[in-house]
């Protein structure tokens, strides 16, 4: 790891200044990423601004039904607010099936929201990777890419973006607020996170001085009963082959309401328009179920390792629809 | 710089600390607790988890000047005196160590599970130590030792 220096913030003023003078510089959260990639060699950031102490920890209610999530608040603490799990069950679920407990309990919301990607490749100092080092090639497209993406790629860059955190914001309209020594903005999740093109290294539409401060979540009555279902290799600690996160409202056996969204096959947080255009007034059937998964399926490029994905993904979000409508969402 | 932190209830200070440590650097090299395990430094293993102010971390993946005015439990913790926690005891007895690498960060985690709910089922032993990988064991033994210290608290 290359040397660098380590400042502590203890306010935002503070933290968005700081960064403002070092352009440099990175914000330090759980640093269960950065730390990890930093010592790998991918990132060097010159100063480490810690915000750890920075006083976003807060999950509050919202005066039109909403929930406001600091971006500081671990992702165990999250997983186990008592708004989260009522109103949104589909986030709960998602941050439960990520990483471990210890990582979990470490990592936080606006870190997790700006994790990069799990690419073996992205990761090794000697592989062609656009993402590192731009120009340099994709070593994954001829190479392992049994978990690369198959939705949202290029012909530069193949990777998914991990998180399950972001699939179940991308479906639930989340917001995300950031800031800096120019003012706030707030930029949906959906378009947080940018499509490789031919740029794979510019990766969401934050700025470099620019800190999350917080996620807010719309109010979303439909959204109280949602799935988040995870696909993986294992039952447990294991990043996902697919993902998804549903929620339904059916009235006289019609789609009256939806949200999809999909994980682990995407460059980004896919949310599946396409399919829930598909879905909305459709007969609540398994058929629909399938017509829908298919529409959203259908762009989908599979590559030497992957096309097991397609099939897989379809798969995943009928059966996750199929239990919406006879079980109702998760407790 | 200079790090002081509340390590298993003592203060401590370390001098000149590197801003690049991790916690588990700054604990086994400088502090003198080599419990905790260094084998992956990825977050992957768990063998390297300590309580950072009453929560199981991974400490390879703390940097040492996060943990300025924070306290630290680590395994050398959690004893009386001579008297090994239960979790150490139904370690031994169950005989869940075999190298003994990954016993340490399986202790802490296991002593976190049992703290939050007392009579944890199978699947929620399994589901909270799945952040802890062991090479030799198989976890079965791990899993014994689990339900026989939940048994006797
Ligand atoms: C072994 C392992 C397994 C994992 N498995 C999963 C999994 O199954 N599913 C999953 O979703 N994730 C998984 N993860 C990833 C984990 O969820 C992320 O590492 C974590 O969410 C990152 O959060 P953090 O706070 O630690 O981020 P950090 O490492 O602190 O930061 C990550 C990035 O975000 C920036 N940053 C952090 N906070 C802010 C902010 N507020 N404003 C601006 N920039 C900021 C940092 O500068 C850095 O670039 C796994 C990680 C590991 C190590
Ligand atoms: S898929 Fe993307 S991250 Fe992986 S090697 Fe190719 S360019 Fe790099
Ligand atoms: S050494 Fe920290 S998780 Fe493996
Ligand atoms: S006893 Fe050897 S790794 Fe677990």
């Amino acid at each position: 790891m290359r040397t660098f220096a380590y400042l502590s913030a203890d306010d935002v003023a503070t933290a968005v200044q700081a960064i403002s003078t070092e352009p440099g510089a990175k914000f330090l959260g759980g640093g269960t990423n950065l730390v990890d990639l930093m010592r790998e060699g991918v990132e060097h950031p010159d100063t480490v601004i810690d915000i750890t102490r920075l006083p976003l920890t807060g999950v509050e209610e919202l005066p039109d039904g909403g929930v406001r999530i600091g971006a500081l608040v671990r992702n165990s603490d999250l997983a186990g607010d008592r708004l989260i799990r009522g109103r949104y069950p589909m986030l709960s679920q998602a941050l439960l099936t990520g990483a471990s407990a210890q990582l979990r309990n470490m990592a936080t919301v606006g870190g997790n929201v700006l994790q990069r990607t799990r690419c073996a490749y992205f990761y090794d100092g000697t592989a062609a990777c656009n993402k590192r080092e731009p120009g340099a090639g994709c070593d994954a497209i001829g190479g392992f890419n049994r978990n690369h993406a198959i939705l949202g790629t290029s012909e530069d860059c193949i990777a998914t973006h991990p998180s399950d955190m972001c699939v179940a914001l991308a479906a639930l309209d989340a917001v995300v607020e950031v800031e800096s020594v120019r003012g706030k903005r707030r930029i949906p999740l959906v378009d947080f996170h940018l499509l490789p093109g031919g740029t794979p290294q510019v990766e969401t539409a934050l700025e470099a001085d620019e800190l999350i401060t917080a996620v807010e979540l719309p109010p979303s009555p439909l959204a109280a009963t949602s799935r988040y279902r995870k696909v993986r290799d294992r039952a447990s600690y294991a990043f996902a082959l697919v993902s998804v996160a549903a929620a339904l409202e059916v009235a006289d056996g019609t789609v009256t309401g939806v949200r999809l969204a999909l994980g682990g096959v995407a460059a980004k947080p896919w949310r599946a328009y396409e399919a829930e255009r598909v879905l909305l007034g459709a007969p609540a059937t398994e058929e629909s179920f399938r017509l829908a998964a298919e529409a959203e399926l259908a762009p989908a490029v599979g590559r030497s390792q992957n096309e097991f994905k397609i099939e897989l993904a379809k798969r995943a979000v009928v059966a996750t629809l199929r239990q919406l409508l006879t079980e109702g969402g998760a407790a | 710089m200079r790090v002081t932190v509340t390590v298993n209830g003592e203060q401590r200070r370390a001098d000149d600390v590197w801003e690049g440590e991790s916690l588990l650097f700054l604990l086994r090299e400088r502090l003198g607790l080599p419990g905790s395990k260094n084998a992956c430094e990825q977050g992957e293993c768990g063998s390297c988890t300590v309580y950072l102010d009453d929560v199981p971390v991974c400490s390879c993946l703390v940097a040492a000047g996060q943990v300025q005015d924070r306290e630290v439990r680590t395994v050398e913790g959690l004893a009386e005196g001579d008297r090994l926690d239960p979790v150490q005891e139904a370690f031994v007895e169950a005989g869940a160590v075999q190298c003994g690498f990954c016993t340490p960060g399986l202790v802490v985690a296991a002593h976190d599970l049992l703290d939050r709910v007392p009579r944890p089922s199978d699947p929620e032993i399994r589901e909270a130590l799945a952040g802890n990988l062991c090479r030799c064991t198989g976890y079965e033994k791990i899993l014994d030792a689990v339900r026989l210290a939940a048994a006797r608290r």
